[in-house]
């Protein structure tokens, strides 16, 4: 046993397995759909029946240099496929193809936004293209049953250095992958649909006594979400820690080999897998039926100004040069066609604020019913910056532009129309505006006193007018000339 | 460099191969694939530093197929040869772990 | 009728295709001489007699109703038993794919069905076409027409032995070391391997996939140049296929190559050689200067036959090829495993991996498990660089002695197979014996070329003497117009062995 406290410091590599969001399977052109029934998105190819052939998707290399652009890395350039070799039911030709020495993007970074602020950058050791496995069905007690529809969609594996270094860190690193992916259209990066999964390295450095150890490295396999990874990650580093200090030396990296463990949900642990003799010897080599890819500079140009600003940029752009707060520019910037659609209206004419308040209010209500993204509930750059102008003019009041959302999101409609058409529109008929003014300045004389005598009350009182007007109006009349007559009619400018 | 095969050895290579082999084939195998080996071994009297290694008959680039769906089988298309099926399902004996 | 099955498959077409013959006439022909000669041969795992009438009737019926039909309208051709066809089983002559069913069909196999080609059916080879003499079939033993107590050469034998038995106009083989040319060299036919990527290898079952071409097993040249057109160019399916025009190999056929330089490769000419193949090649050299053809020497170090001190015979092609082959053949074969389809042990099974293995071990022959074996073992860690490595990169030097000998020639002549064919039985104790069977072959397909093996007479014996053209990248017009100018002189084509004319 060892006495005393020893500096613990987790050592943290993750492998991320992303499904690239393309309509059809990497190596033949059955769709790359989710949910459909079992073995019905399947072809001689991706069934590795006899005599097929692969043919690679031209989307899924383009997305996977996109990902590996926006994580710095260095891309394209001469890239080739490899066979990667083991048995297994859900891979029906016994071997999957992958890369192995070339990988389409190498040794890049991403900054990972940490929940203190601080931003911390990891490093990616290499991202490469490869082919999905089916799923095996376990429910039944005497065999398993095998659904092929999964079977060789294409998966971008990222690699990262081991620079992460707590449970907390590896959830914002996996998020902000997740963030990553999404924005660039790459992946609809949905847990629940099992297109990202997580694979942790995780061992310890310890210092003690003047002395540093090394525990043996565990790779927990196949997390399926964010919660698992984090308390996966967790747990190891509570195991590792225990076994440490119950034998400091036996337990140790140079004595132990690399152990697989997996994630049992229910007990919140990683158990040990049992070793295949022969799990590492993958027999890689060069694909025969699959020409190398070589992408010169051109073509990574074009896929380049694809990738554009990325989020971390575009929050901070945000908050400086839209004046949001942190927390608003954050929401913007989860997904990327969200803020595209704020900075199309802003392009347009529109105030930003009140942009944002229409996506973030409405938008994000209706986003968050329907379980997607702001810019995924059907609205038009035009729409967006329309209402928020009509806003701005008071030509349509807070409550009623509410209602053009909602209306102007299920008709695709123009919401000028939109609220002409359901009366809506703020009133601006002069006249009509006087009587309502000059009623209520009729009916209030002790409000009217107040205001043009000045002072502490005169704000307030000034205000009751309004909304007496208001509500003679039924909230219609436009606010602005209102207020306009009001403070003209009581003696002006001390608004 | 040749490299005699023993029966482990055999036996090894069969398991990577998931070819079960009776022990009397072990001895069988293991003087045939020495044999083989010895006779391929005569690679080792040439002198390749510098040579780029050849994996294709033919320097092709960029074959790439534009991400537009193609025609799929109907699962009973697809299953018309399988061993044993559970509705719609390949079915084989049980896995335990999925690890891979 | 019986002369129908003796005209080439262009003199068929053009009978058919002028009403001089009906495609119902012509099938019934060969359907008629596999029933009288295929129990003496065993070309064939499976016959399509009634598959074949239907479409004969078809045919006959477009051309009544003067519907144009396509170049190959009624000629009967057979198909290796790996390629796969949406009708009928692909077994390649394994146990573990007897009852498969291909749900769909090869590039090739659809080709030809466009070009009115009638499919007679699916003939034998060595399993996965694994070997030489097409001994390794798990299904029966074709035998050569020349001599039936002497193999037809391999893996498509069945193919090889169809054509010249008469039991098919045409046939496609594959090749991968050799499997078109030296089986048509055995059998006295003509048997062209395309240079890789010139016919598309979609639904061609993989033995070694950068090695692996189908092409056509003929009568003659011009047959050949017929059945090539008809199957070769880019296809969008094979990753590996060239977007190469394909020629009118027929137009320019009869045409003869003016100031032809044709190369010796001196390494193909040693002590190794038998006299009898060697004067018969030495013959067809005399044919061809006779013809304004010049030679010259060239060199070929790496694909050098060696003669040990006990006489046996070595290679760096042989050696560099058992490792590529087999390597990919692994890889290949990894899939034949009892779970989606093909053979599965009935036996009980302790986990999946034990159902694999069991299956596996029922399914394969035993030449398939050794390669399967040497495959795995070169590939394995710690072995991958000293054999596959070091194989790819003689694959490299070979390619470029090809490359060097081009320079100051436009087609080489070597033997096909160092021996004419052998006794059933002969070699099948010793697997290296029977590897180098390929010896002047395997270059080709290590460096992707072209090659067609034609006939360059008859041994004392009485045995067809094979002898190779060799050509660089896309050049099979040459290598036919070549063998067209040879055979019209020589009288070697259209042979037939006596079995078939009695
Ligand atoms: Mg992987
Ligand atoms: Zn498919």
């Amino acid at each position: 046993m060892v006495e005393g406290d020893p500096d613990v410091k987790p050592i943290v590599g993750l492998e991320i397995h992303v499904e690239l969001h393309t309509a059809t399977k990497m190596f033949c052109r059955c769709p790359n759909r989710f949910g459909d029934p079992p073995n019905s998105n399947v072809c001689p190819v991706c069934l590795g029946m006899p005599g097929v052939l692969p043919v690679m998707n031209r989307k899924a290399l383009e997305l996977g240099i996109k990902v590996g652009l926006a994580l710095n890395c260095s891309a394209g350039g001469f890239s080739k496929w490899d066979r990667k070799g083991y048995y297994y039911p859900d891979l029906p030709k016994n071997y999957q193809i992958s890369q192995y020495d070339l990988p389409i993007c190498r040794d890049g970074w991403i900054e990972v936004p940490l929940d203190d602020g601080a931003v911390k950058k990891v490093r990616i050791r290499r991202a490469h293209l490869e082919e999905d496995a089916g799923k095996n069905i376990h429910d039944h007690a005497d065999h398993t049953g095998v659904d092929l529809n999964r079977a060789g969609v294409p998966l971008l594996e990222i690699v990262s250095e081991p620079d992460i270094n707590s449970s907390h860190e590896a959830g914002a690193y996996a998020r902000a992958m997740q963030r990553l992916v999404r924005w660039l259209g790459a992946s609809q990066a949905n847990m629940q649909m099992g297109h990202i999964r997580f694979e942790p390295n995780i061992n310890l450095h310890i210092a003690s006594a003047g002395k540093t150890y090394k525990t043996p490295i565990v790779e927990v396999k196949n997390l399926n979400s964010f919660k698992a990874l984090e308390a996966a990650v967790a747990f190891e580093i509570g195991r590792q820690t225990e076994e440490w200090r119950a034998d400091p030396e036996g337990f140790s990296l140079e004595k132990l080999s690399k152990q697989n463990r997996g994630w049992d949900d229910v007990r919140m642990a990683t158990v040990f897998q049992r070793e295949k003799e022969e799990a590492h010897d993958y027999r890689y080599f060069p694909e025969p039926d699959l020409a190398p890819v070589e992408v010169g500079e051109t073509w990574l140009e074009s896929i380049r100004s694809q990738v554009g600003e990325l989020p971390l940029q575009r929050r901070e752009r945000y908050i400086k040069e839209y004046g949001l707060a942190f927390k608003d520019a954050d929401a913007l910037t989860q997904d990327g066609p969200t803020g595209d659609l704020l900075d199309g209206a802003v392009k347009a004419g529109a105030d930003p604020k009140r942009s944002v308040n229409l996506l973030l209010g409405r938008g994000a209500a209706i986003a968050n019913e329907r379980g997607c993204q702001i810019a995924e509930i059907g609205l038009a750059v035009e729409q967006l910056a329309e209402l928020a102008k009509m806003l701005a003019d008071q030509e349509i009041n807070a409550t009623a532009a509410a209602k053009v959302f909602d209306l102007m999101i299920a008709g695709r409609q123009n919401p000028r129309q939109i609220a002409m058409k359901q009366g809506l529109l703020a009133v601006t008929d002069a006249g009509q505006i006087e009587k309502w003014v000059d009623q209520a300045i009729a009916d209030n004389p002790s409000a009217v006193q107040d205001v043009r005598q000045g002072g502490k009350k005169q704000k307030k009182a000034f205000g009751f007018l309004m909304g007496q007007v208001m509500q003679k109006s039924r909230g219609a009349a436009a606010a602005r000339q209102v207020q306009d007559l009001l403070e003209k009619k009581l003696g002006g400018g001390q608004q | 460099m040749p490299q005699k095969i023993d029966n482990e050895l055999v036996r090894h290579i069969a398991k990577l191969g998931r070819i079960e082999l009776a022990d009397e084939q072990v001895g069988t195998f293991g003087r045939q694939l020495s044999a083989i080996l010895d006779y391929v071994g005569k690679l080792q009297e040439l002198n390749t530093d510098g040579i780029e290694p050849m994996a294709h008959a033919v320097e092709l680039r960029n074959v790439l197929a534009d991400d537009s769906p193609g025609e799929s089988l109907k699962p009973d298309q697809a299953l018309a040869n399988a061993p044993q099926r559970d509705g719609d399902f390949f079915a084989v004996p049980k896995v335990i772990d999925d690890s891979q | 009728m019986s002369g129908i099955t003796n005209l080439t498959a262009c003199e068929t077409a053009s009978a058919i295709a002028a009403g001089k013959l009906s495609a119902v006439d012509v099938a019934k022909a060969y359907l008629a001489a596999i029933e009288r000669l295929e129990p003496a041969i065993c070309a064939y795992n499976e016959v399509f007699a009634d598959r074949a009438m239907d479409q004969a009737r078809q045919i006959d019926a477009a051309i009544s109703r003067g519907e144009s039909v396509g170049p190959l309208a009624g000629v009967p051709v057979a198909l290796k038993d790996n390629i796969c066809t949406d009708f009928g089983r692909t077994t390649c002559s394994s146990k573990i794919l007897a009852n498969f069913h291909s749900p769909y069909s090869a590039c090739v196999a659809e080709k030809l069905l466009a070009a009115g080609a009638v499919i007679l059916g699916k003939t034998n080879l060595d399993e996965f076409a694994m070997g030489s003499s097409t001994e390794n079939s798990a299904t029966r033993t074709t035998r050569n027409p020349w001599d039936t107590s002497r193999v037809p050469g391999g893996s498509s034998g069945g193919s090889a032995a169809a054509v010249s038995a008469g039991l098919a106009a045409a046939a496609m083989g594959s090749d991968t070391g050799g499997s078109i040319r030296q089986p048509a060299g055995l059998c006295g036919v003509v048997g062209l391997k395309p240079t890789y990527g010139r016919v598309s290898r979609y639904g061609l079952v993989a033995y070694g996939s950068s090695l692996d071409q189908i092409g056509p097993i003929t009568r003659d040249a011009a047959d050949c140049a017929l059945l090539l057109r008809a199957i070769a160019g880019h296809d969008s399916r094979d990753s590996t296929s060239l977007p190469a025009d394909v020629p009118d190999y027929l137009a320019e056929l009869e045409t003869p190559l003016k100031n032809l330089r044709i190369g010796l490769p001196k390494e193909f000419f040693g002590q190794a050689l038998d006299s009898e193949i060697r004067s018969a090649i030495d013959k067809a050299v005399g044919t061809y200067k006779s013809l304004g053809a010049t030679a010259v020497e060239v060199s070929l170090p790496h694909s050098r036959i060696d003669v040990g001190p006990g006489g046996q015979l070595s290679s760096y092609a042989v050696a560099c090829y058992y490792i590529v082959a087999t390597a990919e053949a692994s890889s290949n074969l990894a899939r034949y495993d009892g779970a989606h389809y093909g053979h599965r042990t009935a036996g009980p099974v302790k986990d999946i991996i034990d159902m694999y293995s069991k299956s596996r071990a029922e399914g394969f022959g035993d030449e398939v498990k050794r390669r399967i074996m040497l495959g795995t073992y070169v590939l394995s860690s710690g072995y991958y660089d000293a054999y596959y490595l070091k194989a790819m990169k003689v694959r490299r030097l070979i390619k470029n002695d090809f490359d060097e000998a081009f320079k100051s020639c436009d087609a080489l002549i070597c033997p096909t197979s160092p021996t004419t064919a052998f006794k059933l039985g002969e070699k099948t104790a010793d697997p290296i014996q029977m590897y180098l069977a390929d010896i002047y072959t395997i270059s080709l397909n290590l460096a992707g070329l072209p090659g067609v093996s034609i006939p360059a007479g008859l041994s004392a014996s009485g045995l067809p003497i094979g002898m190779q053209l060799v050509g660089p990248v896309l050049s099979e017009g040459t290598l036919l117009r070549a063998a067209r100018m040879f055979e019209k002189t020589s009288g070697t084509c259209n042979l037939m062995a006596k079995m078939v004319q009695s």
